[in-house]
């Protein structure tokens, strides 16, 4: 009997809940010197001298840089598109351009040295005008970065069209867009920044011995890390390890390098000793780059029996001081504009902009939750302006189960999908009319405390990059199994999944297969573990190499057996290959791996899918909303998700746990604010609301199992669905809950101030 | 200063600098990394131990004040291979992913449960609200408490 599907307890547990994980900052490494960044209290400022001498001289200093010290070439532009004018400096040279930026690097003894002298760095700043509001930005006259001379990054769709990724006519709006609609609806909608807050900040620490680089980092993606280490100290590859040891989670956020951490081996060189680092969570709500930050403006069009037949949608992208992948989060809007309808006419534009803040990446669905907080919101909005159940909006609209593959107007192809099904079983999960009736009591009743109910019906892309992912397979001698990985876990339980998956190919024990990851000495390429990729490629590419390695241990059976490999069986339960009907003529795994000579047992696989996937599902939220304070409790969150085959289903109920919870805090509670002058509010965890369990309530979970065409396994992704689907349902639960007060719309976070001054404006227009 | 503490059974004394806390002195001094920290600010419990029994966050106490106490951390949790029942619990239940939150949410769990073992889900998710996870979404989290609960007033503690 297979074991995949099985909820298989993790293999990782019992190290993180004896002694704790080993993180980058809980590696010894003899002799190393202690980093500590200098950063800019100040948004947007001329640096008109920096005086180190005090800090050179305090005790346990070892040196002190600036950004003339760096001799290192210009960091790579953050991504493609981006203007060159706007690349990052390794440190600040000359002017800084947000509140995180940095200034000098201060290098002691201890941690503790370095502290201490960093606060004797003086800079003598020259204040200058910020650019924080993202819609301001746009024909700003102050420029974040004054030889771009503009603060625009790039726009959607004229930067397509120019290059020839879209054709011409992409350019306008199509003419008559919103004919035929008996019904508009227009709204501006914030997508708020925020802080993804993994448990363990950012970390490093290199060793250099001789022109050979060792490399620990806290990463998602450790091989990209190998060659930006390799391109930036001109090295091969071959002479550079780096190694993601346990990760304390990622979220998007640690995939991309930063030069924080791509300076301490430009420091380690410079000293010739090991250096590390390691930042402060107060540090890292500065500068481990921010999520989301889009401002939306959407008209949604449709008749008045509730058809959806135009939308638009327009956004303004946040993108910080120095755009990277911030900038390029709303191609991925752009992809899942209409989400899980069919609207025939559409359009899309963005414009992506530089601002005196932190840098904006991924975050946990980068760029898809945006689309589906946008078209869900607009959905009920247009639900509410026609009368009609949202729930019944979204049926009459979904994409039938018949039309898969399905192309969507901005010319995504989603593989297979059952949307309606999954409303249906959150409905009724839920007991939808019962929750309407309550709702209706309590409406009549007029009593402060109301009942909203949120829907959200998602689609969303998974392993959307092309490429391949690494995986091998090899048996050793002593008959278990060695699986090399190419994406890095940091949580999502891969050693255990890709154990499953080895195991039931060759019949062995789960704990006879051991999995190595993270370490680039260890695993000759990679990817990496974002974009909800990992089972679907790595996965893929280890079940396929387990495939290959049995079918090279059936021809050796075969040859040793003197039988046709035709005729060999592999007895799964009694751990050994035989002749069809002869039992006792049979080659066990060691047998075979001590006969199978120099070669071994082994194949690797290189594995490219042919196509993303799309997980989808719906969310229904249940939320008590005090009309006299503005306090909101979420009474339930029920969610069906379908991502294909289940692995280990214990695994993907935790992911979506994650996910939902996370994007509850988006939608109640979270936000990285910035005032008018650039100076971050909610810069440590005191200030910023990460989400606890006193917030939470427990979730009830569903989950369907419609397989993908895409890949053998039948899996798509599951790490971000429960994020994408859970915000606009959290979001619309509070909106519902005071559509009879006359309020149309609160933005994200719906916290008590906000929900408070939304029913006092709508009693003001009463 | 001079401090002397008992830490997982074992007597430690050792000069330190009074501003030393408590998590580096157990994580520098001792080797114990287990202990892990999440934030500056007293909010994320990534730092919490048991001083003479009770959690604290190790965070925001000084080496100074643990002298004479004793101090029990993740890493002196478990009876030998013999999992403490919150641990088991924990993998039981799934209630850890990436595991840097794991080790404070397990003691400041320990004590919540020590202290009040009839709780409910309420009293877990409301004693829990000073450890933070970005993981779990604290669902399998409570259930492993919960269980482990039942399993301290059935008498397995």
């Amino acid at each position: 009997m297979s074991i995949l599907g099985n909820r298989v307890l993790r293999k990782e547990d019992p190290k993180f809940l004896t002694t704790g994980g080993t993180y980058v900052d809980d590696l010894p490494l003899e002799g190393a010197a202690h980093v500590v960044y200098v950063r800019s209290p100040m948004a947007h400022a001329r640096i008109r001298s920096i005086d180190t001498s005090e800090a050179v001289s305090a005790p346990g200093v070892v040196a002190v840089y600036t950004g003339d010290d760096v001799d290192l070439e210009p960091m790579p532009p953050g991504a493609p598109f981006a203007n060159p004018a706007m690349v990052r400096p390794w440190l600040a040279k000359g002017v800084v351009r947000f509140v995180g930026d940095m200034v000098a690097a201060v290098v002691a003894e201890t941690r503790e040295q370095a502290v201490d002298a960093s606060e004797l760095v003086f800079v003598d700043y020259e204040p200058l005008a910020v650019v924080i509001d993202p819609e301001a930005a746009v024909d700003n006259e102050t420029f974040v970065h004054e030889e771009a001379g503009t603060n625009v990054v790039f726009r959607i769709p004229e930067d397509f069209v120019s290059v020839g990724m879209a054709p011409p006519e992409a350019a306008t709006e199509p003419p008559g867009l919103f004919e035929g609609c008996d019904v508009v609806v227009r709204q501006r909608i914030v997508n708020q920044r925020v802080a993804p807050c993994p448990l363990e900040v950012r970390a490093a620490a290199s060793l250099w011995e001789g022109d050979h680089l060792t490399h620990w980092t806290t990463t998602q993606a450790p091989h990209a890390v190998r060659g930006s280490l390799a391109q930036t100290f001109g090295v091969g590859e071959e002479q550079v390890r780096a190694i993601a040891p346990d990760v304390g989670g990622g979220f998007g956020a640690k995939i991309g390098g930063y030069p924080e951490e791509l300076l301490v081996p430009w420091i380690a060189r410079r000293l010739d000793r090991p250096a590390r680092w390691v930042e402060t969570r107060s540090e890292s709500m500065l500068s481990l780059g921010h999520g989301r930050a889009q401002i939306q403006h959407a008209e949604l069009g449709g008749t008045r029996d509730g058809r959806l037949i135009a939308y638009k949608l327009g956004v303004i992208q946040d993108s910080g001081a120095y755009p990277g992948f911030g900038a390029f989060l709303p191609t991925m809007t752009q992809m899942m504009l209409t989400g899980v309808y069919d609207i025939t006419k559409v359009f899309f534009t963005d414009i992506s902009v530089a601002t005196n803040t932190n840098p904006t990446v991924a975050y946990r669905g980068a760029g898809r939750p945006e689309a589906t907080a946008a078209i869900e919101r607009m959905v009920d909005i247009f639900a509410a302006e026609i009368g009609m159940d949202p729930a019944e909006v979204r049926r009459k609209n979904m994409v039938g189960n018949d039309r898969f593959p399905f192309t969507t107007p901005t010319g995504t192809t989603y593989d297979v999908g059952n949307y309606e099904a999954t409303l249906d079983r959150v409905l009724e999960a839920a007991g939808y009319a019962e929750l309407r009736a309550e709702q209706r009591r309590r409406r009549g009743a007029g009593g402060p405390k109301q009942l909203g109910i949120g829907l959200s019906s998602y689609v969303e892309i998974t392993n959307g990059i092309p490429g391949s992912e690494f995986g091998s397979v090899e048996v050793l001698a002593d008959g278990r199994a060695r699986v090399r990985t190419g994406t890095s876990p940091h949580g999502q339980g891969h050693v255990t999944a890709w154990s499953q998956l080895v195991a039931d190919q060759l019949g062995i024990a789960i704990e006879d297969v051991e999995v190595l990851h993270g370490d680039t000495d260890l695993v000759p390429r990679g990817v990496g573990t974002f974009g909800s990729k990992s089972l679907q490629s790595g996965g893929v590419a280890v079940f396929q190499a387990a495939e290959q390695v049995v079918d090279k241990a059936r021809k050796l059976a075969a040859d040793l057996l003197e039988a046709n490999p035709n005729d060999i069986e592999l007895d799964k339960t009694n751990r050994r290959f035989h002749v069809a009907g002869t039992p006792s003529a049979s080659k066990t795994w060691v047998e075979l791996a001590q006969a199978s000579g120099d070669e071994g047992l082994s194949a690797e696989v290189d594995f490219a899918a042919p196509g993303p996937t799309f997980p989808f599902g719906s969310h229904l939220v249940v939320a008590e909303v005090d009309t006299e304070t503005g306090g909101v409790v979420l009474e339930r969150i029920v969610a069906v998700d379908d991502a294909g085959r289940l692995i280990n289903p214990l695994i993907a109920e935790g992911q979506v746990h994650g996910g939902l919870a996370q994007g509850a805090a988006q939608a109640l509670m979270e936000e990285m604010c910035y005032d008018d002058q650039g100076n971050p509010v909610t810069a440590n965890l005191a200030d910023y609301e990460f989400v606890s369990a006193a917030e939470l309530p427990s979730f009830e979970t569903y989950s369907m199992e419609t397989p993908t065409p895409i890949n053998p396994l039948g899996a798509k992704g599951i790490g971000e669905s429960g994020t994408i689907g859970s915000t606009p349902a959290v979001q619309n639960a509070v909106c519902d809950a005071l559509l009879a007060l006359g309020v149309r719309h609160v933005d994200m976070p719906t916290s008590p101030i906000r929900v408070w001054r939304a029913i006092e404006a709508a009693k003001g227009k009463k | 200063m001079r401090v002397k503490l008992e830490v997982n059974g074992v007597t430690h004394e050792r000069e330190v600098e009074p501003r030393t806390l408590l998590v580096y002195f157990l994580r520098e001094e001792l080797g114990l990394t287990g202990t892990n920290v999440g934030c500056d600010t007293t909010s994320c419990g990534a730092c919490t131990v048991l001083m003479d029994g009770e959690s604290v966050k190790s965070c925001t106490v000084l080496a100074a004040q643990a002298d004479g106490r004793s101090i029990t951390t993740i890493e002196g949790l478990a009876e030998g291979e013999e999992l403490h029942p919150m641990q088991r619990a924990f993998r039981e239940h799934h209630g850890l992913q990436c595991g840097y939150c794991t080790p404070g949410m397990v003691m400041a769990a320990v004590s919540l449960v020590t202290e009040s073992p009839d709780l409910d889900e309420t009293h877990v998710r409301e004693g829990l609200e000073g450890n933070l996870c970005r993981c779990t979404g604290y669902h399998n989290i409570v259930a492993a408490v919960l269980d482990a609960a039942r399993s301290s007033r059935e008498g397995a503690w």
